[in-house]
């Protein structure tokens, strides 16, 4: 097999990777043709890498990566432009305590809330360049992604054109389940060519495959591949509006994916759990999985984020006992 | 530095309040023995750990004699309801004292503390619980009404799993109503010291169990006494050859947990991922030195190449180093003899035609140490598919159809453990009722439960360990 | 008893003047479910009590003790895998056919083992009601020794008794057919194949209930009966490295610690002289059998 450029539109290199015309019929035949998951190994392999032992310098830096792969994130109907301003303020000095603190990668907001988030952020907004904080929004009828695709497209559309660096979309998880992979795949690649700017850049597509509905870990593997096949520059486990939400195993297993399709391609995704991590302990075994399943290239924030807004805090406490040696408490972070 | 290479993060030894001189523990008491003492020493830095006395024939005779009146006077006529709640006193001790025994047991063998703390000890504690229960349901193992113990049980055990292979032999012994004089292996004769002292602590009456330390000599006049009834030993087909030889014409019971040369069969439809764990894991766990190890690996030839990268890019993440390290994925080997072995058969592997492969990895200077390595090009007739390496050696081999991964499984005298790798359920049961094999692990490998059988086919040893049938092994139809 | 003779002195009981000539019957070997003779070319004359001759019946070589070794294990796979309830059948339709024969059974133990017609009747219907009781245990005994094991994790964990392979037995010295069908039938119910040998005295009974096995729907080479001088045989049987159980019920007068030793060069499962393991019991069944332990993943959903 030729290895297609990652230059080629996703539907090109789509139909390079399966041989022929990207019918359903070709999709599902190459979708069920991806090596199937064993539950309990995938589960105990997962578990044998939670009891790796960080110590020290690994751990300060870890906690420091850590904080660098967070997408800040408040997603919650009352959500307020006070609210907003605080996340963005947390984001830009997470530990007033110790100016060294890095800051996270991006903060996550609804849409409608974008502008905001890029006004609060004032100088330190990346605006689509390598240094400073993203703003990722939330988009096509986050969480459910229930709603017409004119109303996703438009709902992205507004996002990108209010300055979202990076868009996270959810998959239509109905479809998906219906073995409807056509539509699950032209609404990524639909939704792909919405967050193309005016100047010809995109906005970075996070795929959302809801991996709490999909049940099954055959499932998920299809659907990372069809995200990945679509054009997706992310695959993210959940919307955090449902349990379970990232689990260890399930985003070890798309992290396998995303090594299989660069073995495959040489083209680097990047896999963001979201949803349940909340302690600095919990972080270090995803990034332990991270390199030992896609090797260090990957522990980089442009190739693993955590969805989070509860984790910042108790790594920051966690760093600042490495810093005095003593074990801190929650009045000495703040809540935001 | 790179993130992978995490600091050390060793286990401490501080735990430990290890005697410098250990005796032999016959009828309650702490004796001497007659023969030379001999040191232990760990195999990951080669420093002594402590000397152990040496059991000579007088000193068997001795504990034989404290077995068999321990039978007579204490264990033989108690209750099985009192022999089970001891039993089940020595399981929560060992619970106890688990990080400790984890520890002590990573210092003797070599073996990473990774596995004693998650296996060894956690199985070694699951085993006397479950044996425990046994002790006054001994009508319901299937040798109707109150089937009786065989009395003084001999038994002698290798260095790969010490307290494991202990508590695989005593539990249901003493359930059953036996006394034990069991004789750990010379290399590894720490944690069954630490085990006398546990039976001290749960009052278990003197002469119950009685350790003798030495080395084959010892081993050999335990078999040969004639106060002995019952007969249990893991080890090599070699000295299980022997043992059934001298027991033959005698009254005494034998059960054999001899050599392996498991075959791990990958089908092309297996679920890859896991597949290649369960490589690793059935040949580099414990550094192979493992009867049921998964030493063959049968690959179906279309999906060879794709395994074979795998597998090497998943050898290359292995942690290799300090056994106390928490983070180490392999250990030491357990002695000079077992390296100078495993060494061996490679260099004649290769010399054989096979292509050698380890991972970068460096080995510390101190210390017994195998890279983990994988042998491709191999063919059936090849000494290292044949014999049994007992190291962190993989032999590949490859076949094109059901039936022939069959045949090529089951070709070998031995017959302990096989693997399945499939995800269609039909054929995994179809491969599983035509193996010769005593276990057979399908998308798993290397699980033990002392609720599920374990032994051999063929030259692998007769009889059962675990479950109804190890219950069995230590009993005879009542009258 | 019978006595057996190698040289032909005997003659054979006189003939009335007025009776039909008898055609006598031919006794050779039973192997892989032909009547070959010995290779060997050897017979041995047997005689009834009164000293007369009544057949010459083959004496089996460690040739023929290979033969019927290879033929055992060509056999055995198919009859381990053919259903339970079939292997019961069969084992029933041998009850049947000896049945059905009975007459002849009684005959040839009253002439070579010198019982009453009804010791020699019992004798036989004991071992009818042997066969019968065996075929009732093919489809049971993995019931009543077989498990499912409640192990510590996700894992479905079953046991299952499974035929040891190849047995090779040294039939009872005494009781001819009784103590044939006492080591061939517990092989045959989970799926063993059997070499036997049984005893001199027993030769004819033998070899007419190899009969009885090659018209009872019984494949070819499950049972082999190779009779001859079970001391010239046994140590061949014992040191085969493809046999994987050695039965020596009937070794008592041999020298069986000896033939114990030579089987444990290979590791074979020994069944020790009578008493040995009681038959008619579950365990004499299980006695050749080995317990596979299979173990597979159960995923939570």
């Amino acid at each position: 097999m030729t290895t297609p450029s990652a230059a080629l539109a996703p539907a090109e290199r789509a139909v390079q990777l399966l041989g022929s015309d990207l019918s359903e019929v070709a999709l599902r035949r190459h979708l069920e043709g991806l090596p199937t998951v064993d539950a309990v190994g995938l589960e105990a392999r997962a578990a044998a890498l939670g009891t790796r032992s960080i110590k020290t310098t690994s751990k300060a830096k870890a906690l420091d990566l850590t904080i660098r792969m967070i997408d800040l994130t408040t997603l919650q109907g009352n959500d307020t432009r006070g609210k907003v301003r605080s996340l963005v303020a947390k984001a830009l000095v997470p530990d007033a305590s110790d100016p060294s603190t890095p800051r996270p990668a991006a903060v996550c907001v609804y849409g409608d809330m974008v502008g905001n988030a890029v006004e609060a952020l004032g100088s330190a907004w990346s605006a689509g360049k390598d240094s400073g904080i993203n703003v990722a929004a939330v988009a096509t009828a986050f969480p459910s992604g229930r709603a017409s695709v004119e109303v996703k497209l438009q709902d992205t559309r507004d996002a990108v054109a209010a300055g979202a660096d990076e868009i996270d979309m959810v998959i239509d998880r109905g479809a998906f389940l219906e073995g409807n992979y056509g539509k699950v795949f032209d609404e990524i690649v639909l939704t792909k060519e919405a967050c193309r700017r005016d100047d010809g850049s995109y906005a970075h597509l996070k795929v959302i495959l809801e991996t709490g509905e999909l049940v099954t870990y055959d499932n998920v593997r299809r659907a990372s591949w069809l995200s990945i096949l679509a054009g997706g520059d992310f695959i993210k486990t959940s919307t955090g509006k449902v349990q379970p939400a990232a689990t260890l195993p399930v985003t070890l297993l798309m992290l396998q994916v995303v090594r299989d399709w660069e073995r495959l391609t040489g083209e680097r995704i990047g896999v963001k759990p979201a949803g349940g991590i909340s302690t600095a302990k919990d972080a270090m075994k995803y990034l332990v999985t991270v390199a030992e399943t896609c090797g260090e290239a990957w522990l980089d924030p442009h190739l693993f984020r955590f969805g989070a807004s509860s984790l910042l805090n108790d790594v920051l406490l966690q760093r600042q006992k490495l810093t005095t040696g003593r074990y801190s408490g929650p009045d000495y972070v703040t809540i935001d | 530095m790179t993130f992978l290479e995490y600091a050390p993060a060793p286990e401490s030894t501080a735990i430990l309040n290890l005697r410098d001189e250990y005796r032999l523990f016959i009828g309650g008491e702490w004796v001497a023995g007659s023969g030379t003492p001999f040191a232990s020493v760990s195999p990951s830095t080669e420093r002594q750990i402590a000397t152990f006395a040496s059991a000579d024939e007088g000193d068997v005779d001795a504990a034989v004699r404290a077995a068999r009146s321990a039978f007579r006077q204490t264990w033989g006529r108690m209750s099985g309801r009192d022999r089970g709640k001891y039993l089940f006193r020595i399981a929560r001790i060992l619970q106890e004292r688990a990080r400790e025994l984890a520890v002590a047991e990573s210092l003797d063998n070599g073996k990473p503390i990774k596995e004693t703390r998650d296996a060894d000890i956690p199985l070694v504690a699951q085993w006397f619980f479950h044996c425990a229960g046994w002790a006054d349901k001994l009508d319901h193992v299937g040798l109707g009404a109150n089937p009786q113990p065989h009395g003084v049980a001999a038994q002698i055990i290798p260095w790969n799993f010490p307290l494991l292979m202990l508590a695989w032999k005593v539990a249901p012994a003493l359930a059953a109503g036996n006394t034990v004089v069991l004789k750990p292996a010379e290399t590894t004769p720490l944690t069954a010291m630490l085990f006398a002292e546990i039976c001290e602590q749960a009052g278990l009456p003197a002469g119950v169990v009685n350790l003798i330390t030495g080395a084959g000599e010892t081993g050999a006049a335990l078999v040969r006494h004639p106060d002995v009834d019952k007969v249990a030993f893991t080890g090599s087909t070699a000295v299980g050859r022997e043992i059934a030889k001298a027991i033959a014409g005698t009254d005494k019971k034998l059960t054999l947990e001899l050599g392996g040369k498991g075959a791990n069969i990958v089908f092309d439809d297996a679920p890859l991922d896991q597949a290649i764990e369960g490589i690793v894991n059935g040949i580099f766990f414990n550094q192979g030195q493992v009867c049921c190890a998964g030493s063959r690996l049968l690959v179906q030839e279309n999906v060879h190449d794709t395994v074979m990268d795998r597998l090497k890019e998943r050898m290359s993440t292995l942690r290799l180093g300090d056994p106390l390290d928490k983070n180490t994925d392999v250990g030491a080997i357990n002695s000079t003899e077992q390296l100078e072995r495993i060494t061996r058969l490679v260099a004649q592997g290769v010399a054989e035609g096979g292509e050698a492969w380890s991972p970068a990895c460096e080995l510390p200077a101190e210390g017994y140490w195998f890279a983990p390595t994988v042998v491709t090009g191999v063919e059936a007739s090849s000494t290292i598919a044949r014999e049994e390496i007992f190291g962190p050696v993989l032999s590949v081999l490859t076949f094109r159809t059901p039936d022939e991964a069959i045949a090529k499984a089951n070709n070998t005298p031995y017959g302990l453990s096989a693997g399945i790798w499939s995800d269609k359920g039909s054929r995994v049961l179809a491969v599983a009722d035509k193996l010769r094999a005593g276990v057979v692990w399908t998308n798993t490998f290397n699980k033990f439960d002392p609720a599920s059988p374990f032994g051999g086919y063929k030259e692998s040893g007769y009889g059962r360990e675990g479950g109804v049938q190890g219950m069995q092994a230590y009993l005879k139809a009542g009258k | 008893m019978a006595t057996t003779k190698t040289t032909t002195t005997a003659r054979p009981a006189a003939r009335t003047a007025s009776a039909r000539l008898d055609v006598p019957k031919t006794y050779k070997l039973f192997i892989g479910g032909a009547f070959p003779r010995s290779e060997s070319g050897r017979v041995t004359e047997v005689l009834d009590t009164r000293g007369r001759f009544v057949a010459n019946v083959a004496k089996a070589s460690r040739k023929d003790a290979r033969d019927a070794v290879r033929a055992a294990r060509k056999a055995q796979p198919g009859w381990a895998g053919a259903t339970a309830y079939n292997r019961g059948q069969v084992l029933y339709r041998v009850a049947e056919v000896l049945e059905g024969r009975k007459a002849q059974f009684v005959d040839e133990l009253q002439r070579t083992e010198g019982l009453t017609p009804a010791r020699a009747l019992k004798q036989v219907e004991d071992a009818i009601d042997l066969w019968v009781w065996h075929a009732g245990w093919t489809d049971k005994i993995a019931q009543i020794a077989g498990h499912a094991n409640p192990v510590a994790g996700p894992y479905f964990n079953i046991t299952v008794p499974e035929p040891t392979g190849v047995v090779a037995s040294i039939a009872p010295q005494s009781a001819g057919l009784l103590g044939l069908t006492s080591v061939i039938a517990p092989a045959l119910v989970t799926g063993n194949a059997v070499v036997v040998v049984p005893a001199a005295s027993a030769a004819l009974s033998s070899i007419s209930l190899a009969e009885v096995l090659a018209t009872s729907d019984l494949p070819g080479g499950v049972v082999n009966i190779l009779t001859g001088d079970p001391a010239e045989l046994a140590p061949w049987l014992a040191g085969h490295a493809d046999v994987n159980a050695l039965d020596l019920t009937g070794a008592g007068g041999l020298d069986w610690v000896e033939l114990e030793r030579i089987a444990a060069d290979t590791l074979k499962r020994v069944i020790r002289p009578e008493p040995g393991i009681a038959p008619e019991t579950p365990q004499r069944i299980l006695a050749l059998t080995e317990s596979k332990t299979i173990w597979h993943t159960k995923s939570r959903l």
